[in-house]
């Protein structure tokens, strides 16, 4: 399963870029000894005679991704391509690999043939050109395929397709179902009625908050914000629009910032361990979360198996569905390798199979980002036992068809994620103006856009 | 805090190892002067080696990069002494550093107390398990960061930590570890923690280097172990306490482990530039400012050997009185 990137565990700066730039140098030795031949121009589309070619020819392709036992999938497809080798290699789960891959592709060697690249991170790897554009290898045949939301979240700004979707996140509602029902709180169709339940609960029992808005979750943060509608980000090459303070994400910032004001919701940070307490214990009776969360939570709380159900976001409109995604990610295929046909054929191969996607559910819990996968009666009608035979996969299906297709990233999502803890985070943590902690971020975000050459139009 | 590498050297200075007596006659001496010479270049050729290749290298290239600026849209261009100008007005690099000065005025002190009373209690003969006291003032020393920062996370815990439970037995409000008054003391505290065994270690080799002889004499014109500690011990202590004191200052200056292990339990407090280093790295692997991470390290490293000059200039000056 993927949880979305947490900022932790960094190890010493020079101690990890040492020993990156030292296991790099060995893999660029191994790994360029033979070539496919064809390798396509950027424009050109490889005929399928050349395709033929290159999966025969033995090739060994390096693949850096933090799935755990994906060599399972991998050998699904090894099986079919007995020519072609898969090195999977692990350098760690999101920030560690990026800053590998960041690394290596400063120095323009050393860099794998594919690597797992969050969608969040898609502009920020774009913009160093690190990717190779799959068009050229027929990935466009597949854009039907994938759920609209999340194949627009791979395409770039011309319709370069930059990798294939594996997992999504869309959001919804985990809640305590024992909670509920002993403070008679029904399921918050609204955010009002969500609103006006956080005070009831905490009014009945002051040691449970409804929900906990982490003060360092800068995704569910984005993820509620794309629910609302805000239109943060806009990029069109080196001219970036920002919006970080638009009417849409004022109305989320004055929403939390209400809620937390009066003390009703907590504001831990989250994937720490008095946070996976406060899940055990209680104290959140629900976690706004994406579609990975169920099969998070009952690995990592067993002891509250059963109490949870899973529900739809309150809505800002009742009557509407709308949600925004938090997590999930993709295959790109890297900038510099010799083997693009294999290694994109091989991208594709393991996202859109029908075995390695399946298994990609039933073994690592990833959430689906195929629209077969998502409407096959396998896959919808599992009853969750940690849900208490909930079908939750069902619930999630319906949740992801409603995700706002219109939201893009910034090219450079570390310096956002950055300002974003330093002024709503820390205003969210400090019950302070929430709104007005928005427009800081956009300045701060502004001004660093600038000062890096971007063309940058705020609103 | 950064951990001193060269412990052996360091307790050896400490000891002020005498220089190796000679015993060759006088007339082959400088023959074998020579060659001595000679031998030692290869024995030292591994180190100077690595030094060159991973020390003096990078900083070398470092240097030259923080003459530059990199931007994500333009590329790099020539910048001179532009970054440093920037970082001396920056205020999130002055605020890191009069943070982590406070650190080494408020922490250190305590700390070096502490290992000092600690080795004189151990050499002292008067305790009973001296070794096993030895070893469990020293063991968090050993005890890996990441677990460190689990435990310490927990004991500080807001809501589950030990202070927290018990003060809600209580009915009182336990006090913010994690909060913005607090941070900087309860990392003192896990320095504190981690280092004083690391030092008193340093301070007990130094005192068994003491000849036994000096106490005897001492005990024969009648000075009791409170006196003999304080006028012979002590004093013979001078080098390895000075020793202590500069990785103490290095350590402070160059804090970045324990806020950066604590950012996980309290992101909105320790921000990206609670300290300098944890700003360079910041700068470096978040906001793509390598050229600029270079420089405000360079200017770190200046106020470092600036400010361990004046504590050793100091003390200097002082034992000269």
């Amino acid at each position: 399963m993927q949880i979305p990137e947490k900022r932790f565990t960094r190890r010493g700066m020079l101690a990890l870029t040492g020993a990156a730039a030292a296991g790099l140098a060995i893999d660029a030795c191994s790994s360029s000894s033979s070539s496919s031949g064809a390798t396509a121009t950027a424009s050109g589309t490889v005929s399928q005679s050349e395709i033929n070619k290159a999966m025969k020819t033995p090739t060994t392709l390096t693949f850096w991704t933090w799935v755990p036992d994906i060599s399972k999938e991998v050998a699904v497809f090894e099986r079919q391509y007995p020519a072609i080798k898969i090195n999977v290699v692990n350098p760690g789960q999101g920030t560690p690999l990026y800053t590998k891959l960041r690394t290596a592709l400063d120095a323009g060697k050393g860099t794998p043939d594919l690597s797992q690249i969050e969608y969040q991170y898609i502009p920020t790897f774009s913009i160093l050109k690190g990717f190779v554009d799959l068009r050229p290898y027929g990935a466009a045949a597949n854009a039907g395929k994938f759920v609209d939301w999340v194949w627009r979240q791979v395409t770039g700004p011309n319709g370069e397709i930059y990798a294939y979707p594996q997992d999504t996140g869309p959001m919804g509602m985990l809640y305590r179902e024992d909670i509920f029902a002993k403070h008679r709180i029904s399921v918050p169709a609204t955010w009002d009625d969500f609103a006006t339940a956080a005070h009831k609960l905490h009014a009945a029992d002051s040691g449970t908050y409804l929900t906990n808005t982490a003060d360092n979750e800068v995704a569910a943060w984005h993820g509620l914000m794309w629910q609302a509608g805000s239109r943060p980000y806009t990029v069109h090459g080196t001219t970036v629009g920002l919006a970080l303070d638009d009417a849409a994400s004022k109305k989320v910032a004055n929403y939390w910032g209400g809620l937390v004001a009066d003390g009703v919701i907590s504001t831990d940070p989250d994937f720490t361990s008095n946070w996976y307490q406060g899940l055990d214990t209680g104290k959140y009776a629900s976690w706004l979360t994406g579609a990975w969360g169920p099969a998070f939570l009952a690995g990592a709380i067993k002891s509250t198996a059963g109490k949870w159900r899973a529900a739809p976001l309150p809505q800002w409109n009742s009557g509407q569905q709308v949600a925004g995604n938090w997590g999930g990610s993709t295959n790109a295929v890297i900038k510099g390798t010799q083997y693009p046909i294999a290694a994109a054929k091989f991208a594709e191969f393991l996202n859109t199979n029908p075995t390695t996607t399946a298994m990609f559910n039933t073994q690592q819990s990833l959430f689906p980002s195929l629209k077969s996968l998502l409407s096959s009666a396998s896959f919808s009608s599992y009853k969750s036992p940690f849900f208490g035979g909930q079908q939750a996969n069902k619930l999630f299906a319906q949740i992801s068809a409603t995700v706002n297709v219109n939201w893009q990233w910034p090219p450079f999502l570390d310096q956002s994620i950055t300002d974003w803890t330093a002024t709503v985070g820390k205003a969210l943590g400090s019950k302070s103006n929430v709104a007005a902690a928005t427009t800081q971020w956009e300045s701060q975000l502004a001004s660093y856009a600038k000062a890096q050459g971007f063309h940058v139009t705020t609103s | 805090m950064s951990r001193p590498a060269n412990q052996v050297l360091g307790s050896r200075l400490a000891a002020g190892s005498p220089p190796p007596a000679s015993s060759a006659p006088q007339r082959g001496r400088r023959r074998v002067r020579a060659r001595r010479g000679r031998y030692g270049y290869v024995f030292a050729l591994p180190f100077l080696a690595c030094f060159a290749l991973l020390f003096v290298l990078p900083l070398g290239y470092a240097l030259y990069r923080s003459l530059f600026k990199t931007q994500l849209v333009g590329g790099t261009v020539f910048a001179g002494l532009a970054n440093y100008t920037q970082a001396l007005t920056d205020g999130q690099f002055l605020a890191g550093v009069s943070r982590v000065a406070l650190f080494f005025v408020m922490q250190v002190p305590l700390m070096l107390v502490l290992a000092l009373v600690a080795a004189l209690a151990i050499d002292s003969g008067l305790l009973r398990l001296a070794r096993l006291t030895r070893l469990g003032i020293f063991i968090p020393y050993a005890v890996p960061g990441v677990v460190a920062a689990l435990m310490w996370g927990y004991l500080y815990g807001p809501d589950f930590g030990p202070a927290a439970q018990l003060a809600a037995k209580l009915h009182v409000t336990a006090p913010d570890f994690l909060g913005r008054t607090l941070m900087l003391p309860s990392i003192a505290n896990i320095v504190t923690w981690e280092f004083t065994g690391y030092n008193m270690i340093v301070l007990y080799a130094a005192l068994r280097t003491v000849p036994r002889e000096l106490y005897e004499a001492a005990a024969v014109d009648g000075a009791g172990p409170w006196r003999i500690a304080w006028r012979i011990k002590v004093p013979a202590l001078r080098p390895a306490l000075l020793l202590t004191l500069m990785f103490s200052v290095i350590g402070s200056f160059q804090l970045f482990t324990e806020p950066d292990l604590l950012q996980s339990v309290a992101p909105t407090v320790i921000g990206p530039s609670y300290t300098p280093n944890l700003y360079a790295y910041s700068l470096a692997f978040t906001s793509q400012e390598p050229d600029y991470a270079a420089a405000v390290s360079f200017l770190l490293g200046l106020v470092t050997v600036i400010i361990s000059y004046a504590v050793l200039y100091g003390a200097s000056r002082r034992s000269r009185r």
